[in-house]
């Protein structure tokens, strides 16, 4: 009895972005690299798209390359890994 | 329990953050057996922070929270199934459609669910909601986008607080109804918590600390108004009750482990405790359900509902199970955030018990300050509102116990030195 994964959408599977806010000093570097996606609200509340399309890839991959704490985690689900 | 065994059969109870971060763990860690989580929700682990922020905003759907995962397909999802008991006996769980699960080795994660309001008939009325899961985010969603004449909020804890100054960012009227002196004052007390509370009302929320709701009217199945004991009326639309949370320990009942709605008690190094004390080397819990004798704070009980903790814990219940970690205390520094509006309120330690506490950074007149936690003379926890760069330095004083009030030179001192207050507990 396997469930497959949410059921929303047909289109091809997008990436999934998770930033421990914890870790987050707000530096702001994901921003720059993939500004579509990533922003800084106030002084210092991240927002981010948890939910980027596939082809966004780059730009996200970019940002969580960037971060100096490392606190951005992807998971590509079209990129076997 | 050997690592990489691969007869023995590994389950876990909840599908949520510390469900997912503890069979990551195991894998990780070498265990190739069969792996099992079953979940209550019809989803994958999802995202709960985002629910009560962008999710609310309309800038994220609800749907897109799921939580990035290095499981593979060797993993078996039993999901929109919910787990009614627990037999340690024969190893079994027996779930609530008939179906039974044999384990092995178990992880509970069955973290909380949202404090209901007490009168049953009005907490079903349209227009009232709790938030928890992500089915309640949509829908409080769609109420907040039909524009309602005003949201009332009963409860100033952190859930209610963000919804509150989130409703100011749409332009909804906003109503926060807390029993106690100020927001926040259970977790932060009411120094800190008057001006968490200035800062709302900064942001146009109507803030009545002090007051209590005593019964929510209907007319005709719908919420229309709210009546608090000292006999005002607030007239809105939608009620979220934000009374906090009760934790899912109810299938345990029988199990004969030692659980309540406090959560159930485990050992230092994590396993859970039977009703005699002694631990079951099979049965690991971690998350917000975990309740565990913390080494910072002298072996008290305490049982957090944190986001990094969720991960913390989930991470070394995983490798306990997978049998790859010496069997030491769990002694993560427990720390949480809250986004209100778009102010940034962090924590690092635990304030309970706290004698005094210390304005070391920024002006807390200004929104933007660091408060420092003391009791009998050393730091327990540090809270940062907009100035979450200088919390981690305060996070080592508190992991530490360092002496309190904390020594050295701040950049940023308040104009007035260090000021030292009694903290407000009640
Ligand atoms: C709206 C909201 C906003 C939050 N914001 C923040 C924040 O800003 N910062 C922060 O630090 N923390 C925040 N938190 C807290 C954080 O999300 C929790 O600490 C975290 O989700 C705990 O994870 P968990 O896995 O222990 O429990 P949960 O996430 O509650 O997962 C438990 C899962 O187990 C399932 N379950 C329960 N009983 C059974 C059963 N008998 N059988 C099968 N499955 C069962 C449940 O349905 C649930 O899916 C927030 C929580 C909420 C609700
Ligand atoms: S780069 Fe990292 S620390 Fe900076 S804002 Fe982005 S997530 Fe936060």
């Amino acid at each position: 009895m396997s469930t497959p994964a949410d059921a929303s959408s047909g289109s091809p599977p997008g990436l999934r972005v998770c930033v421990d806010l914890n870790l987050c000093q707000a530096y702001a570097q994901c921003c720059y690299a993939a500004p579509r996606h990533f922003r800084i609200e106030g002084h210092e509340a991240l927002f981010y798209d948890p939910a980027p399309a596939a082809q966004d890839r780059a730009d996200i991959e970019r940002a969580r390359v960037a971060c100096p704490v490392q606190a951005i985690r992807v998971e590509d689900p079209g990129q076997a890994s | 329990m050997a690592q990489g065994s691969t007869t023995e059969r590994a389950v876990v109870v909840g599908a949520g953050l510390a469900a997912l971060r503890g069979a990551e763990a195991m894998r990780a860690a070498g265990f190739t057996g069969p792996l099992t989580l079953v979940g209550a929700e019809p989803y994958r682990p999802y995202d709960r922070p985002p629910l009560s922020k962008h999710v609310l905003a309309g800038e994220i759907r609800a749907d897109a929270t799921t939580l990035p995962s290095s499981l593979g397909a060797d993993v078996e999802w039993q999901l929109g199934r919910s787990v009614t008991r627990l037999d340690r006996e024969s190893r079994t769980l027996h779930r609530a459609d008939g179906g039974t699960v044999p384990y092995d080795r178990l992880l509970i994660a069955t973290g909380t669910r949202a404090r209901p309001w007490p009168n049953p008939h009005e907490g079903r009325l349209s227009g009232v909601f709790t938030l928890r899961g992500r089915d309640d985010a949509a829908a409080l969603r769609a109420a907040l986008a039909a524009g309602p004449r005003r949201v009332l909020v009963i409860g100033a804890g952190f859930i209610g607080c963000e919804v509150a100054s989130l409703c100011r960012q749409l332009g909804l009227p906003a109503t926060l109804v807390e029993p106690g002196p100020t927001p926040l004052g259970r977790v932060l007390g009411s120094t800190v918590g008057a001006f968490i509370g200035a800062i709302l009302e900064g942001r146009g929320v109507d803030l009545r600390h002090g007051s209590e709701v005593e019964w929510l009217e209907d007319e005709g199945g719908r919420f229309v108004r709210a009546h608090l004991t000292d006999g005002t009326r607030i007239d809105a639309d939608v009620a979220v009750i934000a009374l906090g949370a009760v934790r899912n320990t109810e299938w345990l009942d029988g199990s004969g482990l030692s659980a309540d709605p406090g959560g159930v008690d485990c050992d230092a190094a994590g396993f859970v405790l039977d009703t005699d004390g002694q631990p079951d080397p099979r049965i690991a819990a971690a998350g917000d359900v975990a309740r565990f004798p913390h080494p910072l704070y002298g072996g008290r009980r305490v049982a957090l509902e944190h986001w990094s903790h969720a991960v913390m814990q989930g991470i070394h219940a995983g490798q306990l199970l997978a049998g790859a970690k010496p069997e030491g205390p769990y002694a993560g520094l427990p720390t949480f955030w809250s986004t209100q509006g778009d102010v940034v309120i962090k924590s690092a330690g635990l304030t309970e018990g706290a004698d005094a506490v210390a304005f070391t950074q920024g002006e807390p007149g200004s929104g933007r300050f660091i408060a420092v936690y003391g009791r009998a003379g050393r730091c327990i926890a540090a809270v940062s509102v907009d100035s979450a760069r200088w919390l981690p330095a305060y996070a080592e004083l508190v992991a530490a116990g360092a002496p309190f009030p904390p020594q050295g030179a701040a950049a940023d001192r308040p104009s007035k030195g260090i000021m030292v207050l009694a903290p407000g507990f009640p």
